[in-house]
């Protein structure tokens, strides 16, 4: 890419998030700030498996290099860096302290900074945000404090060796070509390509794979310099109310479709 | 307090809808006791935009020329940086649109900046702001607070508020920003395009059959597709069966898709994620099937069954063959 001495290779780092699955199982947590995260399962998060499907991809394409897989989060966040080595990451990294305590997007963002400062990659691929808080902002902000360029929901991406073009997708299907200079980070939409899945065997051979588990101390992160950086606080989380206006329909499946057909005489005039 | 800034969006040019719903948003404070709402708007036609923008109850519209034709979010982010040095906002209000995506986050990570994402309301409380954001699918909402923070940026749901339209004369200023042309040159538009036609236009049929990922298996949309002709209706998906690569781009519903109103959209298999409700909350009548009562789409819904769409499917083919 950019650097003459990486031709031929690429070095990626893909930021992932493990996340909660909401079932009717779910509760809040004592402080009523958040979700137990004990009362339901987690995964990784949908728009990390396309990030983490296209930097193979563009690794394989270079004819080498090295995808990392990072992630900021307890032991439950380590299945899915597994995951991630399950699918072909060369090495993971996980950033936790039992006293981080609640953080957001841009906290996230900034303990996610010394891990690129020492990886130093061609490119960090994101995915556009996380199933949870949908807030779409950890790779941008990842991007302003590490000063570089970078592309937001992008469905394609094309390196050559100095010229990386993407395309992004707008409201209502228009695409927008860009042209990005790297080290650069691109946060990518679901869709832009199809997520191998690893099998049992590939999550077993995983585990011979690099996995660090690094402290906020050792990366030299002040907590009092994440506090100050997250922009938020939760005083409550409740569930939404539903506002549902519904008629909700009593019934087996033949009576669904009973009521169905009725609707449609109703309202457009078919006959069945 | 010295105020509330919206930053305006605009797409080749022309003001995007969301820019009048974040002075709604803005309006609703200045009520609550922000002391002014100022409209900033980047643009290549800066005079022409802050004209449209002129609604009652701005104090003044800042107007910043673009220094490329269609700018990127690099442009945006020294804007955004170059307003707040001008103005010392209290509240900053942006679009959660995909331009905003590009340019809120790291701007707020920089000025360190009291943040909130997919914001559906912001208020003030005893002078200071709070904002309620939706959270795991539209399932919960969280109120969020900005301790230590003196400005707040808040990322405003598109539809959250309605767009403001009162015309009124509003005074015009240009703000000189010097753009680091390094920083410009970093991320260059190289074309648009627009999405593909498909065989079928799905905004102007009266009767759709919405399909989601509760379709689960591939083969089953060959009986779908069956279905929804001998029904008479168009056959149209939500976004996962797009990515999936078993539909085309042209038959999706919702803010990525089409915005479609049609008479009757009858959703089968899918929950309604913001972003397909952005698409067909309009239809005159909306039928939901689907096997989580939680579903957001029943939010949207005038009837709603829980049931596997499956055993309506088989139940509503044997309507039609019988």
């Amino acid at each position: 890419m950019a650097r003459p001495e990486r031709r031929g290779s690429v070095k990626i780092v893909v930021p992932v998030k493990q996340v909660a699955v909401i079932d009717d199982e779910v509760e809040l947590n004592e402080a009523g700030t958040g979700i137990d995260l004990d009362s339901v399962d987690s995964t990784l998060n949908e728009w990390d498996t396309f990030s983490v499907e296209a930097a193979l991809q563009l690794r394989d394409a270079s004819g080498g290099g090295e995808v990392i897989t990072v992630t900021v989060g307890d032991a439950r966040a380590s299945e899915g860096l597994l995951t991630c080595l399950a699918m072909g990451a060369d090495r993971a990294v996980r950033v936790w302290d039992d006293d981080l305590g609640q953080t957001d997007a841009l906290g996230t963002a900034r303990i996610l900074v010394p891990v690129v400062e020492r990886e130093d990659p061609d490119l960090i691929l994101c995915g556009v945000q996380s199933s949870d808080w949908r807030s779409g902002a950890t790779g941008a902000a990842l991007a302003g404090l590490t000063g570089r360029p970078h592309v937001a929901v992008v469905t394609k991406i094309e390196l050559d060796d100095t010229v990386l073009t993407v395309e992004r997708e707008l409201e209502g299907g228009l695409i927008e070509v860009v042209r990005i200079a790297p080290p650069a980070l691109l946060t990518v939409q679901t869709g832009l390509n199809q997520p191998r899945y690893a099998n049992f065997r590939a999550r077993k051979l995983a585990r011979q794979k690099p996995m660090e588990t690094l402290s906020l101390g050792q990366l030299s992160i002040d907590q009092m310099a994440v506090q100050a950086i997250a922009g938020s606080r939760v005083s409550t989380l409740a569930p939404a109310e539903s506002g549902s206006q519904a008629e909700m329909i009593v019934g087996d499946a033949h009576v669904v479709a009973e009521r169905i057909v009725a609707v449609l005489k109703e309202k457009i005039g078919t006959t069945l | 307090m010295s105020g509330v800034l919206v930053v305006a969006e605009t797409r080749r040019r022309e003001l995007r809808d969301i820019s009048f719903e974040l002075i709604t948003a803005g309006l609703g404070l200045v009520q609550q006791g922000a002391e002014r709402l100022i409209v900033a708007v980047v643009t290549e036609d800066a005079p022409e935009a802050a004209r449209s923008l002129s609604v009652r109850g701005v104090q003044e519209i800042v107007t910043i020329a673009a220094p490329v034709e269609h700018p990127q979010s690099a442009v945006s982010e020294q804007a955004l940086e170059a307003l707040i040095a001008d103005l010392e906002p209290d509240i900053i209000l942006l679009g959660q649109t995909v331009d905003g995506l590009g340019f809120g986050g790291s701007v707020a990570a920089r000025q360190q900046l009291g943040f909130a994402a997919d914001v559906v309301a912001v208020e003030l409380d005893s002078g200071v702001p709070v904002a309620r954001c939706s959270a795991y699918g539209d399932r919960f909402t969280a109120c969020v607070e900005f301790p230590e923070h003196d400005c707040v940026l808040a990322m405003i749901r598109p539809g959250s508020h309605e767009p403001a339209t009162d015309a009124h004369e509003v005074p015009i200023r240009e703000l000189i920003v010097d753009f680091d042309p390094a920083r410009v040159a970093n991320t260059e538009h190289v074309a648009f395009r627009d999405p593909e036609v498909g065989d079928v236009d799905i905004t102007r049929s009266d009767f759709l059959l919405s399909i989601g990922r509760g379709v689960r298996e591939r083969d089953q949309l060959e009986r779908l597709a069956r279905l929804a002709a001998n029904l008479g209706a168009t056959l149209t998906v939500s976004r996962p069966l797009v990515d999936a690569g078993w539909a085309p781009a042209s038959l999706q519903v919702g803010q990525s898709g089409k915005v479609v109103k049609p008479k009757v959209y009858l959703a089968l298999g899918i929950s309604g994620a913001m972003q397909h409700l952005a698409g067909m909350a309009n239809a005159e009548t909306i039928i939901a099937v689907n096997t989580d009562p939680q579903a957001p789409i029943f939010t949207v819904a005038d009837y709603g069954a829980v049931v596997d769409l499956f055993e309506v499917v088989a139940a509503l083919e044997a309507r039609v063959d019988g």
